[in-house]
């Protein structure tokens, strides 16, 4: 049977396939909907953890019990995961153990564009790469079958436009007669201590050597001759780029882009006139195959910056002199067209929050989440963003190097879902320490950004079971923190009067605004409210509403010499009542 | 440059639609025996952004984006977008566009005005320039919110596919309850 899937589809589905059963995850674009298809297999044990290094680490316990495994993420995600990663290179695994990272080249939903091969090549494990769906199952189930062959985990890297794209997928069947898990005392394998850890070093450079050998022969990696003038080694995606934009050329697809194989390499090379590598971001490939002694064109010619496409391929051939330039674009309008980038939902429970920070003159060490949007114009409210959690440790460290008169500016903002991944050390630190900065927790009762994920404290798990709630009030004083309190964002009098009150207060302390993201559906966890209107004839046309930037909110320009005034489309005002808090003129009112 | 391959690119705001659309074209395409292969951004282009869904079909398709100029049929939702995305489009290349507007937020705010002219613009550009207005047809099939059904309907008439393929595939993609008014709608658009 055939089906249409994404990439991420394609992946659980081939984790289902191959006997996984346990999948273990974080939340985080483009790899998201991994775990979500994972767990429509019953046969799957599939849980979001509370950030990617418990995934991992949840899988590797699964694994060590004899159990095929995976833990999912994006690449950022590995940075927080590559603790347990390195160390699981050394013992290697029971039942196999498959880590899919998903890259996001181009950064369309993330703060870096990190290539996840190098960590593959720093943890010393192989790592996969599908270029299409179909790919991405195979090399699911392959990786599953090599982990256990070489006793070792195997990533398997994928990429926005992989995870993201769809193409046709024939299913198979799931297998059978795998072992039973069970448990196995094997201290000199699991326990890694430097006695036991320095007996299995070696043994894991040899594993490397027979991963290459292997690649040599595999099907994961393959050559085909076409003309012979130029060559291409690619992978992923890229492969899919250079047969659209260079049918003609003879091509070696890595399957395997770790370690690589360095004998059909040398073929291939042997076999053409002139080498490229074409990949996207670092000169991975590029790197190892010169340091072959094998001459190659690379990032002298392709991007090292950014996604590529068959455009930047094409142009990057003919600056080569390779293909023609490309013919003139038609079509571009000569009208100045205003850009629409992403705003926070009409109604979004973190709106008036940052209209209130602004006001405020609060310097905000922010963090990851949809509230990352609150940096823009018109709320212009955030003055850092680093990594998940570090909005805390930030503002933790900031206060320390301004003078009294300044620390009271200092406000760390933070969502629930993150304050859960790696917040939770950076408060207990600034309790720890004394930081007299304050602390926002966002907490809209969901992972929003990736399209509203259960977190430890939303009550429910993946698969939408109830579960046990975290306190985050609690959690905060259990930490350490004497002034915890919370206000319903929607209040901007309370709201605006708790953040005065803890900003001024020469000590840490946690302000938790409480209200449900917009778009949660189901379980009344969101309440939309009575939609609201500008009265025309009341409305002076001060712009004060305009502030917050609600999309729901318009600016309707007056012919020359008259005011304009603001107007409210109905269809996306969810009532939330902020701007109405905001004009002076009572203007804007329920609608009759 | 391969002719045997068409591209579709699906413009418009986050939140209109786009990705539903794409999937029952891409559906349809493959109960038509094509190779298909469709590629769009989530994540942050889904809260009021630009968003740009790329589906390709043919024999065999390699790359899941559409090569930059390549474009055969551009399906706009929306005008300002419609106009945004015209540089990848082939010469000679259809555009078949709502007649519908979303103010970005520059605009929202009183920073800058709604482009006046766009409609002409595309026009002086696009020889096969079909202006839909699908609310309004939408509304004549009996539920305004599938606008997107009647554009559909108007761009399958620039495909090569039976109405019965299209029909099944919106029957798997579409919801039951909705499914009656998504056929008239199709039916509509098809009618243009
Ligand atoms: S998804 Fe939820 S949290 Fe995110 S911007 Fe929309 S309402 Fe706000
Ligand atoms: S705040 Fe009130 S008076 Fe001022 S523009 Fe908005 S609706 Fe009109
Ligand atoms: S009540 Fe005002 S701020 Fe809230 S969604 Fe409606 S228009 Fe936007």
């Amino acid at each position: 049977m055939k089906e249409i899937l994404s990439g991420n589809e394609a992946i659980a589905r081939g984790a289902f396939e191959a006997g996984c059963r346990v999948a273990s995850a974080y939340p985080g674009t483009p790899s998201t909907e991994i775990l979500e298809n994972a767990c429509t297999y019953p046969e799957i044990d599939a849980s979001w953890a509370p950030n990617e290094k418990v995934a991992l680490e949840v899988a590797i316990g699964a694994s060590f019990g004899g159990a095929r495994s995976m833990a999912c993420m994006k690449h950022v995600g590995v940075n927080v995961a590559a603790d347990p990663l390195f160390t699981l290179s050394y013992t290697g695994v029971g039942g196999g153990l498959v880590l899919v990272v998903a890259d996001d080249p181009e950064m369309h939903s993330s703060q870096d564009e990190q290539d996840s091969r190098n960590y593959a090549r720093f943890a010393k494990v192989p790592m996969l790469e599908p270029a299409d769906s179909m790919e991405c199952k195979e090399y699911t189930r392959m990786a599953f079958e090599l982990s256990e062959q070489f006793d070792t985990p195997v990533m398997l890297r994928s990429c926005t436009r992989i995870s993201h794209g769809k193409s046709i997928v024939e299913m198979g069947e799931r297998i059978t007669g795998l072992p039973e898990p069970k448990l196995v005392k094997n201290p000199a394998k699991l326990v890694m201590l430097p006695g036991n850890a320095r007996v299995r070093h070696p043994l894991v450079e040899e594993r490397t050597v027979r991963l290459s050998e292997y690649g040599d022969v595999s099907q994961l990696n393959r050559v085909e001759y076409r003309q012979k003038r130029i060559g291409v080694i690619c992978c992923g995606v890229t492969y899919q780029y250079v047969r659209e934009v260079l049918p003609d050329v003879s091509t070696l697809k890595l399957g395997m882009v770790y370690p690589l194989p360095k004998q059909l390499i040398a073929e291939f090379a042997a076999q053409v006139e002139r080498l490229f590598v074409v990949e996207e971001l670092d000169p991975f490939i590029e790197d190892q195959v010169r340091a072959l002694g094998i001459a190659v064109t690379g990032k002298e010619i392709i991007p090292l910056c950014g996604e590529l496409s068959p455009g930047r391929i094409r142009t990057a051939f003919a600056s080569a002199g390779i293909t023609p330039p490309k013919t003139a674009s038609p079509g571009a309008t000569n009208l100045a067209l205003p850009p629409r980038p992403p705003n926070m939902c009409p109604g979004c429970p973190h709106r008036g929050v940052f209209y209130l920070l602004n006001r405020a003159n609060a310097y905000v060490t922010g963090d990851i989440g949809c509230y990352t949007l609150g940096f823009m114009p018109p709320l212009n409210a955030m003055d850092t963003c680093v990594c998940m959690g570090a909005s805390i440790s930030n503002g933790s460290g900031i206060v320390r190097v301004l003078p009294p008169e300044e620390q009271r500016r200092i406000v760390a903002v933070i969502g629930d879902s993150t304050f859960l991944h790696t917040g939770v050390n950076s408060l207990m630190e600034m309790a720890w320490n004394r930081s007299p900065a304050t602390v926002l927790i966002l907490d809209n009762r969901i992972t929003a950004m990736t399209g509203r994920q259960e977190n430890p404290a939303s009550g429910f798990t993946l698969d939408g079971e109830a579960a046990p709630q975290v306190s985050i009030p609690d959690l905060c004083r259990a930490l350490g923190i004497r002034h915890v309190r919370e206000v319903d964002p929607y209040d901007l009098e309370a709201t605006k009067r708790a953040l005065d009150e803890e900003m001024n207060r020469p000590e840490p302390s946690v302000v938790i605004t409480t209200r449900a993201c917009c778009l949660i559906k189901g379980e009344d966890r969101f309440e939309k409210g009575t939609m609201l209107r500008v009265d025309q004839d009341a409305c002076t046309g001060c712009k004060a509403c305009l502030r917050i930037g609600c999309p729901a909110i318009e600016w309707q320009p007056a012919p020359e010499g008259k005011k304009g005034k603001a107007f409210i489309d109905p269809l996306l005002c969810t009532g939330c009542t902020v701007c109405l808090q905001l004009c002076k003129f009572n203007a804007i009112g329920r609608a009759v | 440059m391969n002719s045997q391959i068409t591209n579709i690119l699906l413009v418009g705001v986050g939140g209109q639609g786009i990705l539903l659309a794409s999937e029952i074209l891409s559906e349809a395409f493959m109960l038509a025996g094509h190779d298909v292969k469709k590629s769009e951004i989530h994540g942050m282009s889904q809260r009021g952004g630009s968003v740009v869904s790329h589906v390709r079909f043919g024999s065999q398709v390699f790359s899941p984006v559409v090569p930059e100029g390549e474009g055969d049929i551009l399906f706009g939702f929306e005008l300002l977008e419609t106009c945004r995305y015209l540089p990848l489009l082939r010469p000679g290349a259809s555009v078949i566009a709502n007649d519908f507007r979303i103010p970005p937020p520059s605009v929202l705010l009183g920073q800058a005005l709604y482009p006046e002219g766009l409609v002409e613009s595309i026009r002086s550009q696009v020889s096969d320039f079909l202006l839909v207005d699908g609310l309004k047809l939408a509304s004549e099939a009996g539920n305004p919110r599938a606008a997107n059904t009647v554009l559909l309907g108007a761009v399958s008439n620039r495909l090569p596919l039976p109405e019965e393929i299209w029909l099944r595939a919106l029957e798997k993609m579409v919801p039951k309850k909705a499914l009656d008014i998504n056929i008239k709608a199709f039916a509509l658009g098809r009618s243009l």
